[in-house]
């Protein structure tokens, strides 16, 4: 079993006793730090798999751990919890409560693609990331992220439509994740908006609430757009075993209430 | 065919199908009309794509990347089967970006070429063929058919004494295997240091500060979605064109304009951080530097207030 390094240094797994005594001899105090076990039992082999089965995962097996990603990240510049090396490391040898810990800003990834222009494998990290997150989310292991509920309603309005209309999708948004638009910054943007604005232009942003921007004969599109989308949706919960899991859960329930 | 390929870039770009996308009619509308404005002075001709549709911007590509393909493919065919065109010129760069994207994924990923044939074949339209259409970005368009020499010999308001830092953001220079006519030697677009906008504004006279973040992220995707990274990541860059001497941040982006003004509020609000430096779209400099007058560049549909700096600089 590999010795899991980066656990070894984190407070929690590190222990000073107050009073101990082995074999007669005093070991209390910091001097005699005691570290947790550093073995490894959780793997869970299935998880690169399931993540190339995403759309962004696909080239994940080609990593060699150069970090150049972790180097050149964006979001590492700001929280060096946010580390893609670290994290394709992780999902090649299975160690998914590892993994797990880093789960709530592994949707944090930016998608500015410097990892992609650093990787000399061609992994494509950003769409790791993407896979990643996304298969958070489908396992239940996170809730859907802003950056998720985003996607939806922007790619919804543009499958519906063809087109998007900003002040919607905003609203649609704050109000889909419980956030009050009266923010003191969002007034004082609207406000610095509104005062050079000619009146002809605010008509037409105010009447794209009523009618709304969209590509005309879209029909055929949406219907094709929506066909392939669920087509995809099927694959990806065949990937991860999602439906098993929903008819295991059936049967253990109908177990239960029988007896 | 053989004669289309023999044109030189110069003569090409003179007339190009316009996609202008759905930001530049929303909340990026002064890149739209700055745009428009600067090509008519410049004597270039727009022709808008008729019945766009969204490119799938940031967001389409993660419920499936192939949706966003197939979104920004047919743009793609509208402009070369129905209205015949050969380049498509996008100001924004998350279009220009997707569409590029599409045009590497036609040409070399066959599960892509299927599903966007099938989805357009359902659709009721023609499958784009990359290869087709060139789309190219505002900048190589200016750049190609004007170039420095021309902008110089038609400036009236000189940018003279103007210090401008100059931001490409993300998409236009990222990845670098979608972009296969930058970094291919003298005269070409460089993916690592960008200098098309620092050449044009240049060329009317600006002062370019040595800007180290051009092509750093202002958290565009997530603008929203975590605004708290997004406003880190905008400070930065803003504190840092300031460090470097400038005055005004040039953008050539929607999604990095309207971030760009947005956050610099917001990291004053909440950070307390607050900076002076204006953003003004490249094409609305470029406009005011060939004479046209602020409102005809769409400088007051920008958040940033810079109507008294430009009359201060001589720019009205």
């Amino acid at each position: 079993m590999p010795i899991h390094e980066k656990s070894l240094i984190r407070p929690e797994n590190l222990h000073v006793q107050e009073n101990i005594e082995v074999d007669g001899v005093d070991v209390s105090g910091h001097w005699s730090t005691f570290i947790e076990s550093r073995v490894v039992t959780d793997y869970n082999e299935a998880i690169e798999e399931e993540i190339a089965a995403l759309p962004g995962g696909e080239y994940i097996h080609r990593c060699w751990q150069c970090g150049s990603c972790t180097n050149s990240c964006t979001v590492n510049a700001i929280n060096e919890d946010f580390n893609p090396r670290y994290w394709i490391y992780l999902i090649r040898m299975g160690m998914e409560s590892e993994l797990l810990r880093d789960k709530d800003i592994i949707w944090q990834c930016v998608s500015c693609n410097k990892c992609t222009y650093a990787c000399p494998r061609d992994v494509f990290p950003e769409g790791v990331m993407k896979a990643t997150a996304h298969w958070l989310e489908l396992k239940g292991h996170t809730p859907r992220s802003h950056s998720t509920i985003f996607d939806d309603i922007f790619s919804e309005q543009v499958i519906e439509t063809g087109k998007i209309e900003d002040g919607r999708t905003v609203r649609r948004f704050f109000k889909q994740t419980g956030q009050n638009l009266q923010q003191p910054w969002l007034i004082e943007m609207v406000k610095r908006m509104l005062r050079n604005l000619p009146l002809g232009l605010m008509t037409r942003m105010g009447l794209a609430n009523f009618i709304k921007p969209r590509t005309s004969g879209w029909s055929g599109a949406r219907d094709a757009i929506k066909e392939y989308v669920s087509e995809q949706e099927a694959h990806h919960r065949t990937a991860l075993g999602l439906d098993d899991l929903v008819k295991m859960a059936e049967t253990e329930l109908e177990a239960g209430a029988a007896k | 065919m053989s004669e289309q390929k023999t044109k030189s870039k110069k003569e090409k770009y003179q007339e190009v199908a316009y996609y202008p996308g759905c930001a530049l009619e929303g909340t990026g509308h002064a890149y739209n009309r700055s745009t428009k404005a600067l090509g008519e002075e410049l004597g270039l001709k727009l022709k808008e794509v008729d019945n766009w549709n969204c490119c799938g911007a940031m967001e389409v590509k993660n419920i499936d990347p192939k949706i966003q393909t197939y979104l920004s493919s047919r743009v793609m065919s509208i402009a070369a089967n129905k209205m015949n065109m050969d380049v498509v010129m996008a100001p924004c760069n998350g279009c220009y970006h997707n569409l590029k994207k599409a045009e590497y994924d036609l040409e070399n990923d066959d599960k892509s070429k299927e599903v966007v044939d099938r989805l357009s074949q359902k659709a009721g339209h023609e499958t784009y063929q990359a290869g087709q259409v060139e789309t190219i970005h505002a900048l190589d368009w200016v750049k190609e058919t004007i170039g420095e020499e021309g902008l110089k010999e038609r400036v009236k308001n000189s940018l003279e004494g103007i210090k401008i830092a100059n931001y490409y953001g993300c998409m236009y220079t990222r990845p670098r295997h979608i972009f296969p006519e930058k970094d291919a030697g003298p005269g070409t677009e460089s993916t690592s240091k960008p200098h098309f906008m620092d050449d044009l504004l240049e060329a009317a006279g600006a002062e370019n500060v040595d800007f180290p973040l051009k092509t750093a992220c202002c958290g565009g995707a997530h603008t929203l979605s975590d605004s708290d990274t997004s406003t880190r990541l905008v400070s930065n860059i803003l504190q840092t064109a300031e460090a470097a001497g400038a005055e005004v941040i040039a953008t050539e982006c929607p999604t990095c304009h309207s971030g760009l003004e947005m956050h610099q509020i917001r990291a004053e609000k909440t950070l307390g951080i607050k900076t002076n430096v204006k953003i003004i779209y490249f094409t609305q400099l470029l406009g005011m530097a060939m004479g046209l007058k602020p409102k005809k560049v769409g400088l007051h549909e920008n958040v940033s207030d810079s109507f008294d700096f430009v009359k201060k600089k001589g720019l009205v």
